[in-house]
């Protein structure tokens, strides 16, 4: 009998890089996007091991996570074209997008803006605020271009002198915008440098998504049991440009190929092929299924409505 | 009603906003430290210490706001919301708009600004304006103990983010201020004293400098009408249009400096709406484009005084001629 979640997540990842290669295509309708192709079992392997009373911040990359959290890529891609069924009503654009009724307060396009109010969310976690579940945990997903940044620094600080319950996700794409990672600090892993910090620093491999499932359901045991923080450092690539379109030139052609190689989805169909746990007709099955949504989505999208200009001002002050 | 300080007053209203709403909290360099009342009375959970770090002090309070908390957050000095405005202005002020109206950021932001230290201009900057700039942010900057109590009561209870600047020099002086209860509505400016011929709009310490300027203007015959603004956003449009409907003559007076200050903003409001009503131009007398100086003579040098605010009025008044 198939291990369905194996199965799940290896479909889910599908669906992200569909979700993204779409999106992509639409460079000039959907500005700035950013997209997460590369990283989708850093996604997939982290959000599957949160309950729906945990909390979720992330980065100008988040539509994998939103989708591993069960977002709905037509109101996805609605809000990238900034149409008014976006979860948004098309005033985030892919690069802001929050969804209240997925738990996910934040995307970030300051690099960093995430890390920034992630301590804060977790202590109204901490101190049992009114409408906030017990029990919950923050996972707040950053790169290592964020882990540059001083906030990051300041925000594990607090983390771990206030003992909050933040799982740290760090998804080490090897750039930072347009800036190879090894220009920019000191050691090829962020969770050497974290350590000093005080709290718990693991690094997996991030593009096999059953490796990242079992260091997240770790991670999250870890803070959700002892109420403090833990660092996840997922080593991942970039498959894609900064931003779309990006035509790369600055990239080691022979780099991405190594990576590549080592692309998640693959790794994980593979893996599936040989333990006989999908056969070939029914991973074709799965690529129509992904299709047939992200076409489905797509169309719903375009299909939106503009928002009412009164829009304009609206939801500015409470 | 009681005589208190201001800092009294801003003690008072945080213990009793603490009391009345279990979701407010506060937090920052020393609070614990130094508000041991607080500590006493509310725990250590709610009344916190934090790191010299301003950036994930106001991003803290941003991401307990969007949970529903109430967090007010001691920044300290004026010039240290430089190293939080990330969170204040990217992630409190546009993130409510950004999500649709998802989430809201109800936090009070605090700061002591001003002349009166003499520690110069990593202490001491007025930069008030720069967040009335920013959309999403409601921004408050009273004069009197009685305002402080109940504006910073308003503040914490408003469900945005405000920044709430405190006149340094105002920290000691006493006034008059009802016991318990006592809220004053943001975005109301104050009339202070009435007046038919001149109109001096002012906020914080230079309020006290328009009042005895009105005085020296009255001995030559002279009725200055002067409004406190109270809150710089939102601000109380409608006071000062009817002010300068009624005398002609505008006078906008602050410590900050001129570029782009409240004085340019109400001067523009003012030839929009009611240029027909104005008899003279509209002045400003305002703080230096110029850092503030340590030295004591040179940092009051660098405040708006009674006298020349007195004389500013006087020129519109009698129609003298206009600086160069």
């Amino acid at each position: 009998m198939p291990d369905t979640n194996r199965v799940s997540m290896l479909e889910t990842m599908m669906l992200i890089r569909a979700h993204e290669e779409q999106l992509a295509t639409l460079a000039g309708q959907a500005p700035g996007t950013c997209t997460a192709v590369g990283q989708e079992a850093a996604a997939v392997g982290v959000v599957g091991a949160l309950e729906p009373r945990d909390r979720i911040l992330t980065n100008h990359r988040s539509a994998g996570h939103l989708l591993a959290r069960g977002a709905d890529s037509g109101r996805l891609m609605a809000e990238a074209l900034g149409r008014a069924d976006g979860y948004c009503r098309g005033k985030s654009g892919s690069l802001h997008v929050s969804a209240k009724e997925l738990g996910v307060v934040l995307t970030s396009t300051i690099v960093g803006g995430e890390l920034s109010l992630a301590p804060g969310v977790a202590l109204a976690q901490k101190l049992g605020a009114a409408g906030v579940e017990p029990g919950g945990i923050t996972v707040v997903f950053f790169g290592d271009g964020a882990a540059c940044e001083g906030i990051f620094h300041e925000s594990v600080n607090l983390a771990v002198t206030w003992q909050l319950p933040v799982l740290f996700v760090c998804e080490n794409n090897q750039w930072q915008a347009f800036v190879r990672r090894d220009e920019t600090m000191p050691n090829a892993d962020v969770a050497d440098w974290v350590r000093g910090h005080g709290l718990p620093a693991v690094a997996v491999d991030g593009n096999d998504v059953e490796a990242v499932r079992s260091a997240a359901q770790t991670a999250v045991a870890h803070v959700r049991g002892r109420g403090t923080p833990y660092f996840l450092e997922l080593g991942t690539y970039r498959q894609r440009g900064h931003f779309e379109p990006d035509d790369q030139a600055y990239v080691d052609a022979d780099e991405l190929a190594r990576w590549k190689a080592r692309d998640p989805i693959a790794l994980q169909r593979d893996r599936l092929l040989a333990a006989g746990e999908i056969a070939g007709g029914e991973f074709a099955h799965l690529q129509q299924r992904v299709a047939a949504t992200v076409e489905a989505a797509f169309g719903f999208a375009q299909n939106s409505p503009w928002p009412d200009l009164r829009e304009l001002t609206t939801d500015v002050y409470a | 009603m009681q005589t208190i300080t201001v800092n009294d007053a801003v003690s008072q209203a945080l213990a009793e906003e603490m009391r009345r709403d279990p979701r407010v909290l506060m937090f920052g360099e020393g609070v614990a430290t130094k508000r041991t009342e607080l500590r006493a009375e509310f725990g250590a959970e709610r009344v916190r210490n934090t790191p010299l770090a301003e950036g994930i002090i106001a991003g803290t309070a941003a991401g307990a706001a969007a949970m529903g908390l109430r967090p007010v957050v001691d920044l300290l000095f004026a010039p240290f919301l430089t190293l939080s405005m990330d969170a204040i202005v990217n992630s409190a002020g546009k993130l409510r708009y950004l999500s649709g109206g998802q989430f809201e950021f109800p936090m009070v932001v605090l700061a002591q600004t001003g002349a009166g230290w003499g520690v110069g201009a990593q202490h001491n900057h007025n930069l008030e304006a720069m967040f009335v700039h920013a959309p999403g942010l409601k921004v408050v900057m009273p004069a009197a103990a009685a305002d402080v109590k109940g504006l910073l009561k308003a503040a914490i209870r408003d469900p945005n983010p405000v920044l709430f600047f405190l006149d340094i020099a105002l920290g000691y002086t006493p006034g008059e201020v009802p016991a318990g209860e006592h809220v004053v509505p943001l975005g109301e400016a104050a009339v202070l004293r009435a007046g038919h011929d001149v109109t001096l709009v002012s906020y914080a310490k230079t309020v006290g400098h328009c009042l005895a300027a009105a005085d020296r203007l009255a001995a030559q015959g002279i009725a200055a009408e002067v409004i406190d603004l109270r809150t710089l956003k939102p601000l109380d449009t409608a006071t000062i249009l009817r002010s300068v409907r009624n005398t002609g003559r505008l006078v906008v007076v602050h410590e900050a400096a001129a570029p782009c200050g409240l004085g340019a903003e109400v001067a523009a409001i003012v030839a929009e709406r009611a240029f027909d009503a104005l008899k003279a131009p509209v002045r400003r007398v305002t703080g230096p484009d110029a850092p503030a100086a340590a030295s004591w003579v040179l940092e009051q040098a660098g405040v708006p005084q009674a006298d020349a605010i007195a004389r500013a009025a006087l020129d519109l008044v009698v129609g003298a001629a206009q600086p160069a």
